[in-house]
């Protein structure tokens, strides 16, 4: 309750003017809203990314076209891994929100090893491409392909040295709070890129694949 | 011992000592000017023992205020390198006429205008903006720092990381040669094959990440830190602007950030995203670089209103006219900011109808605008004025940003754009607007707020000095390139034919001249300020009867801002406490939580700088090692869990204690 030292002139009620016992020094989920923000300014990278294949995608400067380099079985095991290190993740937050540190441990292990599946695919799919003379200099459909999916897979990258950093420091220290803050983050982080690859999926490879 | 060539390439890459301006005896001469200066600095700090100072209360300082005055220090003194390269451009254009081909070749007159541009805007206009932002946003909502204090400084340290990659530029290597949003084809690899595109790339890199991480945390911080009362409607108008300011930053940086790597990749790797061959589109970049680079001029502009909507309604003693109507004008200048941006290339060949859109949606932002203008005209009408230097600077603001906001409208014609484009014209328009409406607004600004930072007023002679040489200046200075752009001189040249444009041109520089006078007596009235504080010592914290919460606690601010979280009543809150008779606490006091300062932010800085460096120069096993540092190191700072502490209620007591006795003392 804050208390008023501080008399109003005479026939008003009074008010206090400041608040008189002391809270902590951050404010609740100011963390949470500042990495939001930030990840909805990466979302506009990969919208400028977007925009650019979009415009560039048909560009092909009589080199091959998506319809002559996309095989969709790979990618679909691709798409399924990072799918599946979604959910997993989704069990560690289920695993943290019991307080079950062992059970979360699990999981981010598994999670971060589908995303290494994941980067390991997307890195000999570029290698593949590159070894058939399709690399990102060859066009400019070919220069804004591996623009797009490289950044997200740069992404997916760093999210996994993130996920192992985490690991040793919830190791370390337990589910403490800011342990799970951090943790909070990272799940936005990877739903985030789960949900970009998803525009990554439909509009490049599966659009890609048609023409 | 001999070496062979390909060692020294990996050792040193492609630098070579060509690569230092020896043969340039301009540069020479500004070398040896900059390291008397530099030596004279660095001995009076090592002589004065200051550098521990320095470091522990500065450097590594997570307090909004301190980060707020370097960076508005940082600005002050890239406004000297920028202003250097602006009155050389103005002398070369007052003397190169017919034979005289001037003093300034066209390879270094190109980089002169170029770094001209990229410094006054991204290393003087936007350090001025975030520290002004940074030292009072929190102040005015009641709040103990930002969001997230270590954030800040390590922000603060990538802007200074960008202004050193520049300055870098000018004693080793060159600058872009590219106009100061380097457009390829002319900024690929192809055309500009040497350093100078990739310093401004680099630098802009560097500088962007704190630029946007700055945003980051400015909006977390209005959003979740105001005091409790303070609702959205009852923030102080600078705050709402620095809200917008913020949500435009975060909404276009990673644009600039998205096309540099785009062009880095055309550049280094040899992609084909802007290149004429290959199917590449350089018509992409210039769409996306003004998809950032438009709601950039509002990220200048909108924190400047905030000033003068501070200033007048302090100044006038009267509550703002029309705040909701200030607010919501605030909010349609932010969103109209991203509808307008083909306006900069209309000549590009969109079509009648692409251009008409543009051409529309350009004249409607002129109409908020007239909104603001009339309600601080409102607000004066029947105010008791007080003519203070920052109410001249907003009187000035008005009178010359409508000028310029009339030429405005006239370019989002497009046919008058297409007799208008690329012309001096054009130059004339936005130097109108970003030195009348943001560089007069950041006078306005620090003049008003200096007081709060330092507890003593700034010197008025020198100030009304320094006053009227700048606006008289500008108005001689650009006035001119109107009627020379209405006559069709193009800009960029350095030099011309027709002896009757001449006058005009020497008109110009005497401007430029006037201008000079005006910076120089604005470092002679900090200094006069510094040797006559005690005579313009404020004590009350409150020096021109202000009306929102900053001008509560005592100047400068206590490290903790407020002993008490202030609530609020109504907007205007200081002035609301002061009618109602509030008085201050003396007594209750608690421990107060802070963040700890850190070093971590100048590391990671400085780490950022050398993969620059590695970048520009080749030097890969520099970039390669500093990378892996950085990511080291930042991984490593995630481990110090322990970044925050408390004062000691004593040390509060005391503190409060001293102010109690300045105030009875002043009383």
């Amino acid at each position: 309750m804050s208390t008023s030292l501080d008399i109003a002139p005479a026939g008003s009620e009074p008010v206090s003017f400041y608040v008189a016992e002391e809270h902590g020094h951050h404010p609740e989920n100011g963390t949470l809203l500042g990495f939001w923000l930030y990840l909805m300014s990466d979302c506009l990278v990969f919208a400028v990314l977007f925009a650019t294949y979009a415009v560039l995608g048909r560009n092909y400067a009589a080199g091959p076209s998506g319809a002559d380099l996309f095989e969709l079985p790979t990618v679909a095991l691709n798409t399924s891994m990072l799918l599946l290190s979604s959910i997993t993740y989704g069990f560690v937050m289920l695993a943290v929100e019991k307080g079950k540190q062992t059970p979360a441990l699990v999981w981010l292990a598994i999670t971060g090893l589908f995303g290494m599946a994941f980067v390991g695919l997307e890195l000999s799919e570029f290698a593949h491409l590159i070894h058939e003379g399709a690399g990102p200099q060859r066009s400019a459909f070919l220069s804004s392909f591996f623009a797009l999916v490289g950044t997200h897979g740069l992404h997916v990258s760093v999210g996994i040295i993130w996920l192992i950093t985490l690991m040793v420091q919830v190791k370390q220290r337990g589910l403490i709070p800011e342990n799970k803050r951090r943790l909070m983050c990272l799940s936005m982080f990877w739903h985030f890129l789960d949900v970009v690859w998803i525009g990554v999926f439909s509009f490049v490879y599966l659009i890609g694949a048609l023409r | 011992m001999t070496f062979n060539a390909d060692f020294w390439r990996f050792v040193f890459g492609r630098f070579t000592l060509d690569a230092l301006p020896l043969h340039e005896p301009i540069l020479i001469y500004t070398f040896i000017g900059v390291a008397v200066i530099g030596i004279a600095l660095l001995g009076a700090i090592t002589y004065l023992k200051a550098w521990k100072y320095l470091w522990t209360e500065w450097f590594t300082s997570v307090d909004h205020k301190r980060i707020g005055v370097m960076y508005i220090v940082l600005g002050l003194v890239m406004l000297l390198r920028g202003f250097s390269d602006a009155i050389m451009m103005r002398a070369q254009q007052a003397l190169a006429f017919g034979h005289n081909q001037g003093y300034l070749p066209p390879h270094h007159y190109d980089q002169v205008f170029t770094a001209h541009g990229v410094i006054m805007i991204f290393f003087v206009a936007m350090p001025l903006v975030t520290g002004l932002m940074n030292f009072v946003v929190p102040l005015q909502i009641g709040a103990r720092d930002v969001a997230f204090p270590f954030l800040n400084n390590f922000s603060f340290w990538m802007t200074v990381g960008g202004a050193v990659t520049v300055m870098m530029s000018l004693f080793v290597g060159v600058f872009a040669r590219t106009g100061w949003l380097a457009y390829p084809p002319l900024s690929g690899i192809a055309y500009s094959p040497d350093v100078g595109v990739d310093y401004y790339i680099w630098a802009l890199q560097v500088a962007g990440v704190g630029t946007l991480l700055s945003g980051v945390n400015l909006i977390a911080t209005i959003i979740k830190m105001r005091a409790p009362g303070m609702t959205l409607m009852r923030m102080p108008i600078f705050v709402w602007t620095s809200l917008c300011t913020n949500v435009l930053i975060v909404a276009a940086f990673p644009v600039l950030t998205a096309v540099l790597a785009l062009l880095s990749l055309d550049r280094y790797v040899g992609t084909n995203f802007f290149t004429n061959g290959f199917g590449g589109n350089p018509m992409m970049y210039v769409n996306l670089i003004w998809i950032w680079g438009h709601p950039e001029v509002y990220i200048l502009i909108l924190p400047a209103f905030g000033v003068y909507s501070e200033v007048v309604s302090t100044f006038c003693g009267k509550r703002l006219f029309g705040y909701v109507s200030m607010v919501y004008a605030t909010i349609v200048i932010t969103i109209l900011a991203y509808l307008v941006w083909l306006h900069h290339f209309f000549t590009m060949g969109s079509g009648a109808s692409v251009n008409s859109f543009f051409g529309i949606t350009t004249m409607i932002i002129s109409i908020p605008t007239g909104a603001k203008i009339f309600n601080w005209l409102f607000t004066m009408y029947r105010g008791r004025i007080r003519f203070e230097l920052p109410m001249m600077w907003t009187l000035a603001f008005m009178f010359t940003f409508v000028i310029g906001g009339m030429t405005g409208v006239m370019l989002a014609v497009p046919p008058s754009d297409f007799v208008l484009h690329n012309s001096l014209f054009l130059v004339a328009h936005f130097h109108n607007v970003i030195i009348g409406g943001v560089l007069f607004g950041m006078f306005a600004g620090i003049t008003y707020w200096f007081p709060k930072a330092f507890g003593f007023k700034l010197d008025p002679f020198w100030g009304h000095m320094s006053f009227w040489f700048w606006v008289v200046g500008f108005y001689f200075a650009f006035m001119p390139l109107y009627v020379l752009g209405l006559m069709g001189v193009t800009r960029r040249l350095n030099h011309f034919d027709d002896p009757s444009l001449q006058i005009w041109f020497v008109i110009a520089a005497f401007g430029a001249l006037l201008i000079f006078i005006g910076i120089i007596s604005f470092i002679v009235q900090l200094v006069v300020s510094f040797i006559k504080r005690e005579q313009l010592r404020d004590v009350t914290g409150d020096p021109w009867d202000g009306r929102t919460l900053e001008w509560s606690t005592a100047s400068p601010p206590p490290a903790y801002n407020f002993a008490f979280t202030p609530i609020i009543h109504d907007h205007d809150a200081w002035w609301d406490m002061k009618k109602r008779g509030y008085t201050r606490p003396i007594q209750g006091f608690h421990p107060i939580h802070m963040p700890k300062n850190t070093d971590a932010g100048v590391i990671l800085a400085g780490l950022s700088v050398a993969i620059a460096v590695g970048m520009i120069w080749y030097v890969w096993w520099l970039a390669a090692v500093s990378f892996v540092s950085l990511i080291v190191f930042a991984i490593a700072h995630t481990f110090n869990y322990k970044r925050d502490f408390h004062i000691p209620t004593e040390e509060v007591v005391r503190t409060e204690a001293e102010r109690t006795r300045l105030l009875t003392e002043g009383a």
